[in-house]
C-alpha cells in the first residue's frame, strides 16, 4: 500500500466538513424553486434567508445549522476491501478532529445525567450502519442528523386491514401537527413493512436518495407524489409561519410485512438536508 | 416594513407589533434552551437571581457552536432550537424575570401566548437552521454563565447582538399565535 495510514481518517474528517457546510446542489435548487413560485411574503423571506445562510456557510467554510446533528455512517464494504479493520477507528478519530477542528457542536450526552461528552463519541455514537457488497471499494456516506427534525420522528403499527386512505391521514396529520418545529420545507422519510424497527430504519434511509428521485416500485412512487401533493397544500410553509413549500420531498422504502402487521415508519429531515459520501478504491484512492 | 428595537425594550416596543411583523432586534441577547430554562425557574423558586438580568430583556432559544480564541469567544454558528420544548417553563419564566422579547424557531404553545398577553411580551421566529446570518449579527461575546456544569448548548451565553434578524412576531402582546393559526387552517383543509 502506497498510500499512508491515515488517508481513510483525514478523507472521513473532509467527508464530515462537506456535509455540514456544503448543502447538496439537488437540496439548494429545491430551495430556489420554492423561492420562484412562494406567494407568502413571510415565506418568501424565510426562503431568502435559507439561501443567504447557504451561501454564507460554503463562503466561511461554517456549519450550515448550529446543530451538527448526531453523525450517522452509511457504509458499504467491498467484500475486498483491503482496509475493513481501519474503517471504524478511521471514523471514530475523524470525528473527534471535526468536533475539534469544523468545529460541530457536541451532541453526545449521558442519557440520564445529560452530561456532554465534548467529542460526540459516546455508546453506540456515531452510529454506523454495516453493509457488505461486491467489489474492493468502499462506500462511506455520512448523515449529520439535527435534533428538530428527529424529534418528529413516529412509528405506528397498524392492523394489517388498514386502508391506504387511512396510513396517509395518518401521516399528513403528523406532519401537519409538528409545523414549523421540524424546520420544514425539508423531506419526509416513510418506510412501511419488515417491522417496528426496520420501518423506521428504511425511514431514515430513504433520507440518503436525491430530491426527486421516486421509488422503482409505480405503487410506492405514486403514494409519494400523492403525499407530496397533499402535503404542499396544507399551507404549513417555510418554518410552520405559512406559504406554499411545506415539504421539499417525500421518498418512501418498503420491506414486506409479517401478516399481523403493518408497520408505518416516519423519519424528517429539516430544510439544512445535508449529506455527504465519498467512494475509498482498493488501492486507496478517495473518489468524491 | 422592517422595524428596529432595542435592548431595553419597555412595554410600548413591542405593544403595536402585530403577528407576521418583521422586526429587527439590537443590543443584549441571552440564550437559553432546556436545562437553562429548568434551571432559571428553580432559581426564581427558591428567591435567587439568575446570574443576567433578564428584566426588559431578550432571549433566545440557541446552543451555539463557539471558538475560543485567546481571552474572548467568537460564535461560529447560533440558529434558533425549537422552542417548543420550552413551552412548559416559559409561562414562568416570563412571569418571574419580566423579559419581554423571546426569540426563537417553530413556533410556541397556548400557555405562552397567554403569558405574552398578560405580561406584554413578543414571541418571534428566525428562520431555523440559518446559524451562519445569525452569526454574523453577533458582535461579542459579553459573558458566558454555566459553561462548566451544562456544556456548550446548553449554557447561558450573553451576546452583544445589531440587527439581529430578520425576526418575524409569531406570538404578539394580544396573544395572537401566528404559528397555531397556520396549523389549524391545515387541518381545516384535509378534514
Amino acid at each position: 500500500m502506497v498510500e499512508t495510514p491515515d488517508f481513510l481518517e483525514d478523507a472521513v474528517f473532509l467527508l464530515i466538513k462537506k456535509a455540514v457546510t456544503e448543502l447538496p446542489d439537488d437540496v439548494v435548487t429545491a430551495l430556489k424553486k420554492a423561492l420562484e413560485r412562494e406567494t407568502n411574503e413571510v415565506a418568501r423571506l424565510q426562503l431568502e434567508i435559507m439561501l443567504r445562510n447557504v451561501e454564507l456557510a460554503k463562503k466561511l467554510q461554517h456549519p450550515i445549522c448550529q446543530d451538527t446533528g448526531t453523525l450517522i455512517f452509511f457504509v458499504e464494504v467491498g467484500y475486498d476491501f483491503p482496509f475493513k479493520k481501519e474503517v471504524e477507528p478511521a471514523i471514530v478519530n475523524a470525528v473527534k478532529k471535526a468536533t475539534r477542528e469544523v468545529p460541530l457542536r457536541s451532541n453526545t450526552v449521558e442519557p440520564f445525567t445529560g452530561k456532554n461528552s465534548g467529542t460526540n463519541i459516546g455508546r453506540h455514537i456515531p452510529w454506523m450502519d454495516w453493509s457488505f457488497v461486491e467489489g474492493d471499494e468502499c462506500k462511506i456516506t455520512v448523515l449529520p442528523k439535527g435534533g428538530g427534525s428527529e424529534n418528529g420522528s413516529a412509528l405506528k403499527m397498524f392492523n394489517p386491514t388498514v386502508s391506504l386512505e387511512e396510513v396517509k391521514r395518518f401521516i399528513v396529520n403528523h406532519v401537519v401537527e409538528l409545523g414549523g418545529r421540524v424546520c420544514p420545507p425539508g423531506v419526509v422519510g416513510i418506510g412501511i413493512g419488515g417491522g417496528g424497527d426496520i420501518a423506521l430504519k428504511l425511514a431514515k434511509k430513504s433520507l440518503l436518495r436525491p430530491i426527486g428521485d421516486r421509488n422503482k416500485d409505480k405503487t410506492v412512487a405514486d403514494l409519494e407524489v400523492d403525499l407530496f401533493e397533499r402535503l404542499n397544500k396544507t399551507g404549513i410553509g417555510p418554518m410552520g409561519l405559512g406559504g406554499d413549500t411545506t415539504v421539499l420531498d417525500v421518498r418512501i422504502e418498503v420491506a414486506d410485512r409479517h401478516p399481523a402487521s403493518f408497520p408505518v415508519g416516519i423519519v424528517l429531515q429539516c430544510w439544512v438536508d445535508r449529506k455527504a459520501s465519498m467512494a475509498v478504491t482498493g488501492d486507496g484512492k478517495v473518489i468524491w | 416594513m422592517v422595524r428596529e428595537i432595542r435592548y431595553p425594550l419597555k412595554q410600548r416596543d413591542v405593544e403595536g407589533l402585530k403577528v407576521g411583523d418583521v422586526i429587527r432586534f439590537t443590543g443584549t441577547l441571552v440564550t437559553a434552551r432546556d436545562k437553562a430554562h429548568q434551571r432559571l425557574i428553580e432559581l426564581y423558586k427558591k428567591g435567587e437571581k439568575p446570574p443576567v438580568d433578564l428584566r426588559d430583556g431578550a432571549i433566545i432559544h440557541c446552543g451555539p457552536i463557539a471558538r475560543r480564541e485567546k481571552d474572548t469567544w467568537k460564535i461560529i454558528s447560533a440558529g434558533p432550537t425549537t422552542s417548543y420544548r420550552m413551552e412548559e417553563y416559559t409561562f414562568d419564566l416570563i412571569r418571574q424575570s419580566g423579559l419581554r422579547l423571546i426569540i426563537g424557531k417553530g413556533g410556541m404553545g397556548e400557555k405562552t401566548a397567554e403569558a405574552c398577553k398578560k405580561y406584554k411580551v413578543i414571541y418571534c421566529a428566525f428562520t431555523g437552521g440559518a446559524s451562519v446570518v445569525a452569526a454574523e449579527a453577533i458582535e461579542k461575546v459579553e459573558n458566558v454563565f454555566w459553561l462548566q456544569e451544562l456544556g456548550m448548548p446548553e449554557a447561558l451565553w450573553v451576546f452583544k447582538v445589531k440587527d439581529f434578524g430578520p425576526l418575524v412576531v409569531t406570538i404578539d402582546a394580544e396573544g395572537n399565535n401566528l404559528t397555531e393559526e397556520v396549523i389549524e387552517k391545515a387541518k381545516e383543509s384535509f378534514d
